[in-house]
């Protein structure tokens, strides 16, 4: 068994370096590596282009970072909960490459997958399309994407083991698995973080082969974006 | 003229027995709420969710469950969980039956724009133009006129599109129409009280009509 156990956040970021190309799991605040974010502010790497599907909001999540100007680029699908976020895009102050979700995702699956692109028809006869190869299959055209190419991948997990294996909880998935595929070096935080041999292998969500550094984060504030509810029945 | 709700009550009754159906944010949202008594429907929530139920009870909310709209949820019994590549995976392959989402334009060959106004509003596609670039079956809730009285079906987008040649139904709060492979809104259903001349004052691309063009009923 290879352990793959850093200390904590600082450790797990200490050569993520200005200029970086990093991808951060999550779908609005949910499933956010929080304890890496703070991490990175703190550490106030700048330059960074950052692939993820949301910005997170003014003052949690990537807005934290965004706020300090670390970003240079954001690739997200969408950016609506994030009023300095649309300050900076139309300032031009930030970089931004919007592109489709599902684009989004297959692209880091690519990429941990070993494939260079990916065929889709989302964005075909829109400006997404500019500039890409289409190809025509069966009567219906799609483009060529190319999986991503990132320095590093950050995920949060619900809980992982020594070997770096990774169980995800609820919809907090998301993104954070075929990100953690698809990181030239990947950096897992995870609420619970057992010995290996604890977790059923048949429950493994992602393989500690695609994990390189893990440790157990604390302080998660999870904080809730919409929060809807129905009265109770009496 | 039909309020949000009447518009979505009017859209839940497309839906048929054992669909799974992904549902936008916005008006399209308010249909779960009118899906007919002894229809089963599974909602997905693009996310990563199969089988979206109601909002939680106070106090039972959990951070980690939420919908597209990021919204907190609850699963149901049958739901299931997946990543967002298997999402757009289910999406692709046409396994969703229905897609019902939202649009700031329609034009009468079916393309669509509801992400981007430039200069002013920049959010992003999320998942609409994976959506519409590959459902089967999708219908747009839409206002049909603008707070300017400007028609929002036309003969051609002006805002950047998200999809091209795609929509084939549109129910807003004036009618309900069919998008004609061959261009054009031909005109189904009009809301109870709303003229036909109205119906064709407020759509500036091609309107067909033919026939008579019975109200449209909620029930």
């Amino acid at each position: 068994m290879i352990n793959k156990v850093v200390s904590g956040a600082e450790e797990a970021i200490r050569d993520i370096s200005d200029g970086a190309t990093i991808m951060l799991g999550g779908f609005g605040l949910c499933g956010i590596p929080e304890n890496c974010i703070n991490a990175l502010v703190k550490k106030q790497v700048k330059q960074l282009t950052c692939i993820s599907n949301n910005a997170g909001v003014d003052d949690f999540g990537i807005g934290l970072m965004l706020k300090q100007r670390q970003v240079k680029k954001m690739i997200s699908s969408y950016v609506g909960e994030n009023a300095e976020f649309e300050r900076q895009l139309l300032s031009g102050e930030l970089e931004v490459d919007l592109i489709p979700q599902g684009t989004l995702a297959t692209r880091c699956l690519a990429a941990g997958y070993g494939m260079p692109a990916i065929f889709t028809p989302a964005g075909v006869g829109t400006e997404v399309a500019e500039g890409k190869e289409i190809r025509n299959f069966n009567g219906k055209d799609y483009l060529m994407e190319y999986a991503f190419d990132a320095d590093f991948a950050i995920v949060k997990a619900w809980k992982g083991d020594t070997a770096g294996n990774l169980i995800f909880r609820s919809t907090s998935r998301n993104f954070n698995p075929v990100m953690a595929m698809a990181g030239k070096i990947t950096i897992a935080e995870v609420e619970e973080l057992v010995e290996a041999g604890e977790l059923d292998p048949d429950y493994i969500h992602t393989p500690g082969i695609y994990v390189h550094r893990i440790f157990q984060g604390k302080d998660y504030e999870k904080r809730i974006e919409q929060r809807t509810v129905r009265k109770s029945e009496v | 003229m039909f309020s949000k709700e009447e518009i979505a009550q009017r859209i839940a009754k497309e839906i048929k027995d054992g669909y799974y159906v992904n549902l936008g944010i916005g008006i399209p949202t308010l249909v779960a709420n009118y899906i007919p008594k002894g229809i089963n429907v599974v909602l997905q929530s693009e996310n990563g969710l199969l089988g979206m139920g109601p909002f939680p009870f106070e106090g039972e909310e959990d951070a980690d469950l939420i919908n597209a709209g990021k919204q907190t949820i609850t699963t149901l019994p049958g739901s299931s969980i997946f990543d967002s590549a298997m999402s757009f995976g289910m999406i692709r392959a046409q396994k969703v039956d229905l897609t019902i989402l939202g649009a700031m334009e329609v034009s009468e060959n079916g393309d669509i724009a509801n992400w981007k106004i430039p200069g002013k509003m920049v959010k992003g596609m999320g998942g609409a133009m994976d959506l519409v670039a590959s459902a089967k079956n999708i219908i747009v809730a839409m206002q049909h006129i603008n707070k300017a009285g400007e028609s929002k079906l036309l003969p051609k987008c002006t805002l950047p599109l998200t999809g091209v040649k795609c929509i084939k139904k549109i129910v807003t709060e004036l009618a309900v129409l069919d998008v004609l492979p061959e261009g054009g809104f031909k005109l189904l259903e009009r809301a109870p009280g709303v003229s036909i001349e109205f119906i064709q004052q407020s759509t500036a691309g091609r309107l067909v009509v033919e026939g008579e063009i019975p109200e449209m009923r909620l029930d």
